[in-house]
């Protein structure tokens, strides 16, 4: 770690260096380079397709990117699997099909990975489950299994799960997009507290309404590439390029 | 119409001890084949060539060659080569898993690959290794799944044990034959045998079905 300059920008939490991802023949991501500072909230949109997912799921390596380079926190995450499973460990993921595991508990769910990760003892692992399940309104549903709770109910524990590794950035992939219309409304609560709170996060996602209110920056995404980024207010307001222009008017007047 | 009830009900205790030695016999054979079948299986889908490779060798000479074959080997052959005689009874025991875990890696391997992709990118996103994530998320789900195809696997191999006869190994099928021998009466002492057999796959059949059941209601799979 370098000494800072009195009044640099502090050293980005993320940084993405002109990243391309081929299945095969289908080239998904086509050079993307972005930064994401400590505690920003960005938001990406774009249509079905442009590679959203597979962006996010490149920055925790799901996917090997197939050239240019992901650092983390100051360390280059990519060619170098020793740490991988430490460095992922410290980014959190939230799906969009939750992704609980069905055969444990919801407290079980969440104490898994610290304990086996982290190393940490059962009790403390347990009372950091309490306390975020208590966070997400969810402390009654600690002995549950996933498939007794509503979509919603199991999306705010995947986010306690993601949360109790203590994580430095959380990465979400459209968390509302499998949702009832009447349970968006409690995910997207407890993605905006967190967001107050100073938690770094990239979000996925097709609430518009979400993305202007808690994005500090909204990415839109077409055809593997970044087409354009501003902060909401800019791009819901004077999108500069035509296909941002035009996704904008197809997502807005639904 | 020659035939007699009465040599029956002699040679039942005989017969019930030889399906005694037929059930363990299984139950080892299926309980090691569990064993082998489960790393075999995690073999075949391994990232590693190596495994993979040498998982499917495994798997696909013995499917791929009879049963009666495996056990001479392992009981004819194998002596020849370590210089000694092999007790039947062991090497019954040791063709039979090995044969067993060949099958068993199939259900173990088709098994985990029911278990929805979502699994196990979860676990990795949570910092948990490949093999933290088949161990605490992905096996433990695939092996409630695989308990049915199991109990099939367990009626295959209590049918098939009957070929370990074939190196005097006293089983079911063996103990009838060596009453034939004495006897002279093949048709009351081998259609004794075959319904012992019945019973007993029957009996594993309901308990397969029962269980089955049981997952479907319980449904957290
Ligand atoms: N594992 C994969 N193998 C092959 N193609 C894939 C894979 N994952 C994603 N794709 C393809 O990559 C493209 C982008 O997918 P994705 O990143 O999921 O887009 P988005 O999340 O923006 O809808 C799609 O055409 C999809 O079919
Ligand atoms: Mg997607």
């Amino acid at each position: 770690m370098g000494v800072e300059a009195p009044g640099a920008a502090p050293e980005p939490i993320l940084v993405v260096r002109n990243l391309h991802k081929s299945f095969g023949s289908l080239e998904v991501l086509r050079g993307i380079t972005n930064h994401v500072q400590q505690g920003e909230v960005v938001v990406i949109i774009g249509p079905s397709g442009s590679g959203k997912s597979t962006f996010l799921r490149c920055l925790n390596l799901l996917e090997q990117p197939s050239s240019g380079e992901v650092w983390f926190a100051g360390q280059r995450v990519n060619d170098h699997p020793a740490h991988l499973n430490r460095l992922r460990a410290e980014m959190g993921m939230v799906f969009q099909r939750f992704n609980l595991f069905p055969h444990l508990t919801v407290i079980r769910n969440i104490t898994l990975a610290p304990e086996k990760v982290l190393g940490l003892p059962k009790e403390e692992a347990q009372e950091r489950a309490l306390a975020l399940l208590e966070r997400v309104g969810l402390r009654d549903k600690a002995a549950s299994y996933p498939d007794e709770l509503s979509g919603g109910q199991q999306q705010r524990v995947a986010i306690a799960r993601a949360l109790a590794m203590r994580p430095k950035v959380m990465l979400f992939d459209e968390p509302t997009s499998a949702l009832d219309p009447e349970m968006i409304g409690e995910v997207l609560d407890v993605m905006r507290a967190l967001a107050q709170e100073g938690m770094t996060m990239v979000v996925v996602t097709h609430e518009m309404g979400f993305a202007r209110e808690v994005g500090d920056r909204v990415l839109f995404m077409d055809d593997g590439q970044i087409v354009e980024e501003n902060t909401p207010a800019r791009l819901f307001g004077a999108p500069q390029q035509e296909r941002t222009r035009a996704f904008l008017s197809k997502v807005l007047s639904l | 119409m020659d035939f007699s009830w009465p040599l029956i009900w002699q040679s039942l205790p005989v017969l019930l001890s030889g399906a005694w030695m037929t059930v363990k016999l299984t139950t080892l054979a299926v309980g090691m084949g569990f064993i082998i079948g489960t790393f075999a299986g995690l073999g075949r889908i391994a990232h590693s060539p190596l495994w993979r490779g040498v998982a499917s060798v495994y798997v696909d000479f013995i499917r791929g060659t009879p049963l009666l074959v495996q056990i001479f080997l392992v009981y004819m052959g194998l002596p020849q080569i370590i210089g000694r005689p092999i007790d039947p009874y062991l090497a019954g025991v040791a063709a039979l898993s090995i044969n067993s875990g060949a099958y068993v890696a199939e259900i173990v391997r088709a098994g985990i690959q029911s278990v929805d992709r979502g699994q196990m990118e979860a676990a990795r996103s949570l910092g948990l290794s490949y093999g933290g994530a088949m161990r605490f998320i992905i096996l433990p789900q695939a092996f409630k799944r695989i308990i049915p195809p199991l109990g099939n696997e367990f009626i295959a191999m209590l049918k098939d044990s009957s070929l370990v006869s074939a190196i005097s190994l006293e089983e079911l099928l063996r103990k009838g034959q060596l009453i034939i021998g004495r006897t002279l009466r093949p048709f009351e002492i081998l259609i004794t045998v075959a319904l012992i057999y019945l019973v007993m796959t029957l009996a594993i059949s309901r308990l397969v079905a029962w269980s089955e059941r049981r997952l479907k209601v319980q449904q957290r799979l």
